[in-house]
Formats: C-alpha cells, structure tokens, sequence
C-alpha cells in the first residue's frame, strides 16, 4: 500500500498524482489519510485525484502535535501494511515524518524532488549541500517515509467518475506532555513569491525600511511582480514578513527573472533562486557572492542604480 | 538544568565545488565546522543554564578526529563533551541510535537541544527521532525559550503563524537561526577550554548492535549554476544601466 497524509489540501492533491503513478508500478493501492476532520466531500475529492482509499480519522486531539500523529499514523501504516509513506513537506511533515520514522525503524528522505521505483525498490532524488548536488538514494527499510514539498509533483485531472473506499475510524492517542498554549497568525499581504514571475528582491544592502520602496518602484515596472528578501530583511530585522523570504529556509522560487538588489548571496540565499531563468544582481562590492550566480550585474550603490534603471526601464517601454 | 546539545560536524557549503569532469562535488579538503545552527541551539543551552544553574553537555556522532571542532563549543561555553567517533555507513536512523545511546549514559537530563536542521542536508531529522526513541516531546523550530523551573515555553515559528507551546521536562526543542547570535570565544576561552573533558565512547559502548542505514546513497552529481556573468562595473551608472537596460531587452524581458 501507499499511502499519503498532508495537512494541507493542495499538497495532498500533488502527492496523489504521483503517489497514483507509484501505486501502479508497485501494483498496490494508494490510500489517502485525513485526520480530525470527518470531511466526507474532500475525501471523494482526494479519490476523484487518484486516492483507492481514503481513511476519516477522529482522534481526541484537536491540533497537530508530531507525538500524537506519529501514534495515528503507525497505526494506520501497520494495519494497512504500508511500504511507501508520502507526508507533505510542510513544517508540520517535516517534524512528522522522522518521528514517524524513528518509531517503525524506516529510512525517511526529506524533501524529495523526485521518487521513482528501480526493480522494486524505492528510489528518491532531492537536492543537497544548499542546492549544488542532488543525492540519489535507495531505502532500504521494509517501509520507506518520504516527505514532499509543494509544487513537485502534479494533481492529475479530478475523474468524476472514480470510485474508492471511505473508511471511518476513531483513533484515540496518549497525549502529548506538551501543551498549545498560543497560536498567532502572522501578517499576511497576500504575496506569493512562488508563483511570481518576475521578483525584486532586498537585502543588507538596503539601510532602511522604508527604502525598500524603491524596490517596489522597480518591482512596478513588471507584471506578474513580487517583492522578496534575504534572511535578515525578514527574520532578524523583521522588515517583511516572512512570505517573502527567499532562501534554504524561507521561499524557494524560479521567476523568469529574479533581481537580487543589495543581497551578498550566501549559499542559503542561492539555494532558494538558483531555478531563476534570469538573475540580475546589483551590489556595491564587486566581490560579492551573488556575482558569481548573476546573468547581469552591476557593481554599484543600489541608490544610485535603482531610481536610474527605474527611469531607463520606463523609457525602454515607450 | 542538565541540557545536552546534539552538535554535528559539516564541512562549509559555500566551499564545495563541482569537479567539471566528473560532475560530482569535491568534499575533500575542505575545512570541518560545525553546523551554524548547533551553535545557536549551545547558546541557548548556555544562557538557560547561566540562569538555572546546571551543566551543558555536548553530544556528537561523527569522525574521531571532531575532538578539534567539539572544542569551539566548549569555548563557548558548553561544560564538557560526548564524541562517538563513527566513520562507517549511516543515515539518520543509524546516527540517532548512537545519539540516544550516548544520551542514556549521561544520565539524567531536561532539555535536548538541537538545531532545526544541519547546513549541509537540511533534512531536520535528528531532532525529531531523538525525541520519538526517547519518548519525549518535541518543540521544534523555537524561536524564542522561556525555561522555568517546572516547564519551558517555546514559540515555534511555522512560517504562516507563531505557535507557542509549553511542556514539562525532559523536552527535546529544535532552534532556528533567529533565537540568538552564537558568542564568539575570547582567546582566554579557547585557552580554558583546552582543560574541559571531552568523553570519547565507541559505538559499542553505546548500543548492543550498530543498526544497517535504512537509506543508501546510491549517487550525488553536481548541479551546474552556470550563468552568464555579465558584470557592468567600474564605468558610470547611467552607461552600467543602459547596458543592463539593452540586455534585458534582448532577452525579452522588457
């Protein structure tokens, strides 16, 4: 069996596309988990995307905690004497899935870019050493665990017409010592760096806040925009809001073309554009990083170089 | 407050090149380190025991010769160390055996510290399967600790929202890069440091049996970033812009 468990809906829909391919070559079945949500309409959902079975768990938990699902799961991965596990590459996968592993003694591979099956075996792709290599590896255990992050893999098309088993099952688990004591959502600006076609982005560079303006001056020039940042911009300085943040940790994203503004391009940073079609880089020090990983560049202050390409793009077009 | 820290030792990623014949990255001799993010959880670890009182305690899994990097950490501050030299095969399943085998010989403990996840493979596991084998909670991605006396509070930075969690002890907690800035050691530090002990156990003093890795690295081939490396210095930057300008053109971007 293969079987498949997100927290989030699209991610589910990506990983049962592929989960659907590998179920075939393994001639097993591929079953989808929703916990804590008797969603009857997104589990036929889940099998119209690919899923034979769809397992509905109540549990007396309410919010996820790694402990608490790693019991639901084993559960489930031993009744239905899974191989393959797929667990969505969000924050709470990815804290998850080598629990999960470490409690069935299983090979996990994080944030795979790729899964294939060789003879039987489960074979996995993902990137390494800050995006500079890709390790290809074979699991070994009798159930492999990997997770998957978002926009890897494509949905198939819903077939309205797939039938597929929907059971219910209560599990309840030992609770967690630990305790949600707070939850806060954090500022949203609806900023999709992911899905941006052409991204501005600000680093160290910049000396104030409010300069970062002259990103969105530039940034304006151009459909399908976004503003993104480095590391500190977001996380140490809190200028922006993490949803724009580019990097090993933060965003990772492929516009056509990605303008790194008053960024040094440390390796984090790299890992999160080096799928960038096109890469402009504008510094003051000619020896920074980013140069190295530029199609274009120009060794300037950014304050200087900003408002004149602003007015020279703006003269371009007409 | 007895908190252990899970340190690894990576050699520095900025420095890895791709050999051009055979596509693959070349490791050796490149400096050791250890991973940046260990060196934020050892800070914490040093803080929350500068205000609780007990001892910090290094654990690493890793290659006998480690010893040298172990000791920045104890300049740091961290009171003394664990090495389980191992140089054979492994995976994360294989080096968190070792590590909670080496945990259980030092006895009691109320806090394991790690890092969200080493530099040079970012997978995050060790943390959260420590915790699972040790039957503990998990905290992980704290940006921010509060260690009382009975329980510790930790707010886990999930991207899209802050949850903050409370749990008795022992606890494990993984720290991302924000939650402080690593000391640097004076040089009176690394001279003191020199006298901590660092405990060296084999693997075989720490669990009956050395587990298979359950993953195999079958191959790792470098990925090429060549790019075009057109750089504009050195002229005005009227002539830098229009020369950008034009290029951008050419490449149908504007």
């Amino acid at each position: 069996m293969v079987l498949a468990y997100a927290g989030k809906k699209q991610l589910m829909l990506e990983m049962l596309g592929k989960g659907r391919e590998l179920a075939n070559e393994l001639e097993k079945e591929l079953t989808a988990v929703i916990v804590g949500d008797e969603n009857h309409a997104l589990a036929e959902e889940y099998i119209q995307y690919g899923a034979d079975k769809v397992f509905l768990i109540r549990t007396n938990q309410e919010m996820f905690k790694a402990e608490e699902y790693t019991q639901i799961l084993t559960g489930l991965i031993e009744e239905s004497e899974s191989e393959l596990v797929l667990i969505g590459s969000n924050k709470d996968g990815k804290e998850l899935a080598p629990r999960l592993a470490a409690k069935l003694k299983a090979g996990c591979v994080s944030e795979c870019t790729d899964i294939h099956i060789d003879d039987g075996d489960i074979i996995t792709e993902r990137t390494i050493f800050s995006g500079k290599a890709v390790a290809k590896e074979k699991i070994n255990s009798k159930q492999g665990i990997i997770t998957v992050p978002s926009k890897t893999f494509d949905p198939l098309d819903a077939d309205t017409g797939r039938n597929g088993d929907i059971i219910e099952k209560e599990i309840m688990v030992d609770p967690s010592r630990s305790k949600i004591i707070d939850v806060k959502e954090m500022e949203h600006s609806g900023v999709n760096v992911e899905d941006a076609e052409v991204i501005v982005s600000c680093g160290r560079g910049f000396d104030n806040r409010e300069d970062i303006e002259l990103a969105e001056n530039l940034a304006a020039q151009f459909k399908g925009r976004a503003i993104g940042c480095s590391r500190p911009i977001s996380a140490d300085l809190n200028w922006l809001p993490e949803e724009h943040w580019v990097g090993l940790s933060g965003h990772k994203v492929k516009p056509r073309v990605y303008f790194a503004v008053g960024i040094s391009g440390q390796i984090q940073h790299i890992a999160g554009m080096r799928d960038s079609d096109i890469i402009v880089a504008i510094n003051k020090d000619p020896d920074a990083l980013i140069f190295d990983n530029a199609d274009y560049g120009i060794v300037g202050d950014l304050y200087k170089v900003l408002p004149e390409l602003i007015d020279a793009i703006e003269n371009a077009k007409t | 407050m007895n908190i252990i820290v899970c340190a690894k030792q990576i050699v520095n990623v900025t420095d890895i090149r791709i050999d051009k014949k055979t596509n693959k990255p070349v490791l050796q001799g490149l400096d050791n380190k250890i991973s940046d993010i260990d060196k934020n959880a050892v800070e914490e670890a040093i803080r929350v025991r500068d205000e609780k009182g007990g001892k910090v305690t290094i654990i690493m899994v890793g290659p006998s010769e480690a010893t040298e990097t172990v000791k920045e950490l104890l300049a740091m501050g961290a009171d003394e160390a664990l090495l389980i030299p191992w140089d054979q095969d492994y995976d994360y399943h294989v080096v968190s055996e070792l590590l909670i085998g080496g945990i259980k010989k030092l006895g009691d403990y109320d806090i394991i510290l790690c890092g969200e996840a080493s530099l040079d493979l970012f997978s995050g596991q060790i943390g959260p399967r420590v915790a699972e084998l040790l039957d503990i909670p998990q905290i992980t991605y704290a940006q921010e600790i509060g260690a009382d006396d009975e329980k510790v509070v930790g707010d886990r930075n999930l991207g899209d929202s802050i949850v903050t969690v409370e749990s008795s002890y022992p606890v494990l907690i993984t720290v991302t890069k924000e939650i402080n800035e690593p000391r640097l050691p004076s040089l009176m530090d690394i001279l003191g440091a020199a006298n901590k002990p660092i405990e060296i156990l084999e693997a075989d003093d720490v669990v009956s049996e050395v587990s298979s890795p359950t993953v195999e690295t079958i191959d790792i081939t470098g990925v090429s970033m060549d790019r075009k490396n057109i750089i504009y210095e050195e002229m005005p930057v009227g002539e830098a812009v229009s020369k950008l300008v034009e290029s951008l053109g050419k490449e149908g971007v504007i």
